[in-house]
């Protein structure tokens, strides 16, 4: 298989793996890559809605695993790139609808379409969903907040990815891990009130792919159906962008980490 | 305390304690990944059986699970208190 299996999770609801799942995908579209960014969470149907697509899904996930649709016809072709494409979560209340070797076969699908990377964005838990999301991985995004819940919840999703994968099961080497802190405040981080980049990296033993702050903009972008990585004015549309470009392998120094002092004109007209 | 206390105390720095907090339960369970379900079990009954001779909690006892080529080594380790009083074993 020569597409790239990238699992978006974090255990830990609420953190913000849609919205990473999201902008990842986008950015890697905007990088000139063909890719798919799947919604694993069967009965929950969200990813279409950061995507701005919810109008357009006709088929979903499991119609595809099924065979009551094509993956083609599965397919919603972003409005913004040419390459970039979501497949919706089926909104079945049915748990047991995705199986592994349906999930398999779908996989496969999309590499034999040319798809440079699929992005399946898992849902919270440990549970089928979160499971299957994550075993055809390569790498893996894991979504921490820096919040005592969150942190812990990581740590036993990065103990599963070592484990639970179909690469840890045949040996075929390591998932590649990349620890994404979200939600991240520099100015309580200043203060005490908040663990800090450096304290998550010691905990959990890894180091970050990225830094998001904390922004308006990421609910901006949300209630606008458009992924935040497209505000390019945002900290949080910017940090997805240096993200996006280590994971493809670029050296990207690590921003919007101290607190900012804003200059003059930011305070007037916002920034 | 007084009334005013409040107005002198700095905040605490409540990231340290949660940093503190995560680095001792995230090493517990790490110890614990993977081993068999019945351990948590196991642990709690060979407390029973110990406190029936000496005093000790059940933070004393050390489960892990070893693995190496082809076989697993149940380690366990109960740290005794400095004075153990031993019990009449009746």
């Amino acid at each position: 298989m020569t597409a790239e299996i990238i699992v978006v999770t974090s255990g830990k609801g609420g953190v913000g793996k849609t919205t990473t799942s999201a902008s990842l995908a986008t950015g890697l579209a905007i990088a000139g890559k063909k890719v798919a960014v799947i919604d694993f969470d069967v009965g929950l149907r969200n990813l279409d809605l950061i995507m701005g697509c919810e109008r357009r899904v006709v088929y979903d996930f499991v119609n595809v695993v099924h065979g009551e649709a094509t993956l083609k016809q599965a397919l919603i072709k972003d409005k913004r790139y040419e390459t970039l494409y979501v497949l919706a979560a089926s909104q079945t209340r049915d748990k047991d609808a995705l199986t592994q070797e349906g999930v398999e076969k779908v996989l496969e699908d999309l590499d034999k379409e040319g798809f440079d990377y699929v992005v399946c964005d898992s849902p919270a838990g440990i549970e089928k969903g979160a499971h299957l999301a994550m075993y055809f991985a390569d790498h893996a995004v894991v979504v921490v907040n820096p919040e005592v819940s969150s942190v812990r919840d990581s740590d036993r999703i990065l103990g599963l990815l070592a484990s639970k994968t179909r690469r840890a099961e045949r040996g075929d080497g390591a998932i590649k891990q990349h620890l994404l802190l979200t939600r991240y405040n520099p100015a309580r981080v200043a203060v005490g009130e908040m663990l800090s980049v450096k304290d998550v990296e010691e905990i959990l033993g890894i180091n970050v792919v990225g830094v998001i702050p904390e922004s308006e903009n990421v609910l901006a972008a949300s209630n606008a159906g458009v992924p935040v990585i497209l505000d390019e004015n945002s900290f949080a549309g910017q940090a997805y962008s240096d993200t996006v470009a280590r994971i493809l392998g670029e050296e990207r120094a690590l921003r919007f980490t101290e607190v900012q002092k804003k200059g003059f004109f930011q305070r007037v007209f916002g920034g | 305390m007084g009334i005013l206390d409040f107005l002198k105390r700095k905040p605490e720095p409540t990231a340290t304690v949660a940093k503190e907090r995560l680095r001792i339960i995230v090493a517990q369970e790490r110890s614990t990944r993977g081993a068999p379900d019945y351990l948590p079990l196991l642990r709690n009954e060979l407390l029973e059986v110990i406190k029936k001779y000496v005093h000790v909690d059940l933070e004393a006892i050390n489960i892990n699970v070893e693995r190496d080529s082809g076989h697993e080594i149940l380690e366990l380790s109960v740290a005794l208190p400095d004075h153990a009083q031993a019990k009449s074993a009746g």
